[in-house]
């Protein structure tokens, strides 16, 4: 464990009792029987799936199916009903996340450079200066985004894509072993969204776990190896080519619309 | 020309004074009202500067016309109405600028009818407008300290304050204690526009802050920039409020501001994120 995370873990443990964590390793979030409750109905319902590490996942379906309240369950940022959330090998509170794009302000007086260095706040705290070493990283995430020369730009001079290169390469800062992500490919030209894809390959290949939610089908067919379809209470999760299937899309499909039909 | 600009604070002590209370409250709600803009919260700040009204009354109630009574009491139920306000656009279905509204209003009501019982229309007037003419020494003191506070606890909590406005959800996840900076903050927000209020009055108290903040959005692009800046037209404004007001006989808190507008209305058309230079992009 990282040697800050003992006392971040501990407040996290007393917000969250609900989230089990043991250190034995391999990596991997184990959900069981997973219900997640809003005041009137049941946005996830017995949700069972494993996800390991190293891995590339994807959470997929139609609107509304639970996928975005599925990562912030898992985050710790939304109460569940019963079942459990087992994190095995890394603190919950050592996962990296990135909420969907629209829910910030692109207008904000930063720079590209203190965008990223936002990725280091838990090693530099309230004060201390960046070390040379840290420069540098910070360097070589802009590098790996294809940002190199856009340390001193203002975010307000960014596209959507390349703003959203900026959140990836503050991801690359956080080093966190498990690193969910919420639509991270909206609005995104198709360059960047190549550009993206190699470096969740490449975080996949570091041996670390990587679940993004996504919308588009076809996104998750050529590029995620493994799948969760996830609809209300219908849910398959396992290797694309098995999930991803005629059928099952439509039983997710359906499932919604139930779903849709019951609340009227 | 030295005549014009200079001489009525050195004749005068009490423009001296309030001179001093203006380069004060200056460099205090200058950041204070930049980081309120960035946030968003520019109602959430109607509020509270409303909010000081029924406090600051029972404090003159309790202790006639002196800033550390009015102060106190305006501080106090100022941060408690934003504290519920926040509550109820949380847990009801109304939204944060609807819950904000009906707050100030029922403040406003309840303040002007404080004052009324026990003093006079001037004692209202001078509530509601301010008496920057009559700072004394206590309450330079008062606002120097606010001033100083609120700049050493930003500087503490700048980097997370930051973070947290820009993307608060990011804070939270990597285990940043977001409350605790939101928190301390808005007792900044009330600690300044109990500093500004005997300058201002209740009224026009948060004008101090949000028209330089708003102003200086049109101009920089760094939060470091933009908190020199806007500090930098509230000692202008300041300045050249008072002179307007001693030379010219109007009453010195609405100079001070519509000094400020004024700020506001050049900066909005020359500034380079203002209507001329956008305009020039657009096309």
């Amino acid at each position: 464990m990282h040697p800050s995370s003992s006392s971040l873990w501990s407040r996290f443990r007393k917000k969250h009792p609900a989230i089990i964590y043991d250190a034995v390793k391999p990596v991997s979030i184990e959900i069981q029987d997973l219900t997640v409750q809003y005041p009137q109905n049941a946005v996830i319902s017995k949700l069972s799936c494993d996800f390991k590490a190293p891995g590339l996942w994807a959470v997929a379906g139609p609107n509304g199916a639970g996928k975005s309240t599925l990562l912030k369950t898992m985050l710790g940022l939304q109460k569940f009903a019963s079942g459990g959330i087992h994190f095995h090998g890394l603190c919950p509170c050592d996962v990296a996340y990135l909420a969907q794009q629209n829910q910030l302000d692109r207008r904000f007086p930063l720079t590209v450079g203190d965008t990223v260095a936002m990725g280091l706040f838990r090693q530099v705290g309230l004060f201390r200066r960046y070390t040379k070493e840290q420069r540098e990283k910070m360097q070589i995430a802009l590098d790996e985004v294809g940002l190199s020369s856009f340390a001193k730009v203002p975010l307000q001079a960014l596209s959507g894509g390349q703003f959203q290169r900026v959140l990836f390469a503050r991801l690359i800062l956080q080093d966190a072993p498990v690193i969910l992500l919420d639509e991270p490919f909206t609005g995104v030209d198709g360059r960047t969204l190549e550009d993206l894809m190699k470096l969740l390959h490449q975080w996949v290949k570091e041996g670390r776990l990587v679940v993004a939610v996504l919308h588009h089908i076809d996104l998750v067919q050529e590029y995620f190896p493994h799948t969760l379809l996830l609809a209300r209470h219908f849910f398959k999760a396992g290797l694309t080519k098995d999930v991803v299937t005629p059928e099952n899309m439509l039983a997710a499909v359906a499932a919604s619309r139930e779903w849709e039909a019951e609340v009227g | 020309m030295l005549d014009f600009f200079v001489a009525p604070f050195v004749d005068y002590i009490f423009l001296r004074r309030a001179l001093m209370a203006c380069l004060a409250l200056a460099l205090g709600c200058g950041p204070v009202g930049v980081l309120l803009v960035l946030r968003r919260m520019s109602l959430m700040g109607d509020a509270l500067a409303h909010a000081l009204l029924p406090g600051a009354a029972i404090g003159f109630l309790l202790g006639g016309l002196s800033l550390l009574a009015m102060g106190c009491g305006g501080f106090i139920v100022g941060f408690l109405v934003a504290l519920v306000a926040g509550l109820i656009s949380r847990k009801t279905i109304l939204n944060e600028d609807a819950s904000f509204a009906g707050f100030y209003l029922i403040s406003l009501s309840l303040g002007v009818l404080i004052v009324s019982m026990q003093g006079s229309q001037v004692d209202l007037m001078h509530i509601l407008f301010g008496t920057i003419l009559a700072v004394d020494t206590t309450s330079l003191l008062i606002v120097t300290g606010i001033t100083s506070f609120t700049l050493c606890v930003l500087a503490l909590i700048y980097r997370p304050l930051i973070i947290e406005c820009f993307d608060s959800g990011f804070l939270r996840v990597i285990g940043g204690r977001g409350t605790l900076y939101h928190s301390l903050f808005l007792i900044l927000v009330a600690l300044n526009l109990v500093a500004t209020f005997q300058a201002l009055g209740t009224l026009m108290a948060l004008g101090m802050m949000m028209l330089p903040a708003v102003s200086s959005r049109l101009w920089a692009r760094h939060v470091w920039s933009l908190f020199l800046l806007s500090s930098f037209f509230a000692v202008i404004s300041g300045y050249l409020g008072l002179l307007l007001s001693y030379h010219e006989e109007w009453p010195s808190g609405p100079s001070i501001i519509l000094v400020a507008g004024i700020i506001y209305g050049i900066s909005l058309i020359l500034a380079p994120f203002g209507i001329l230079k956008q305009q020039q992009g657009a096309l």
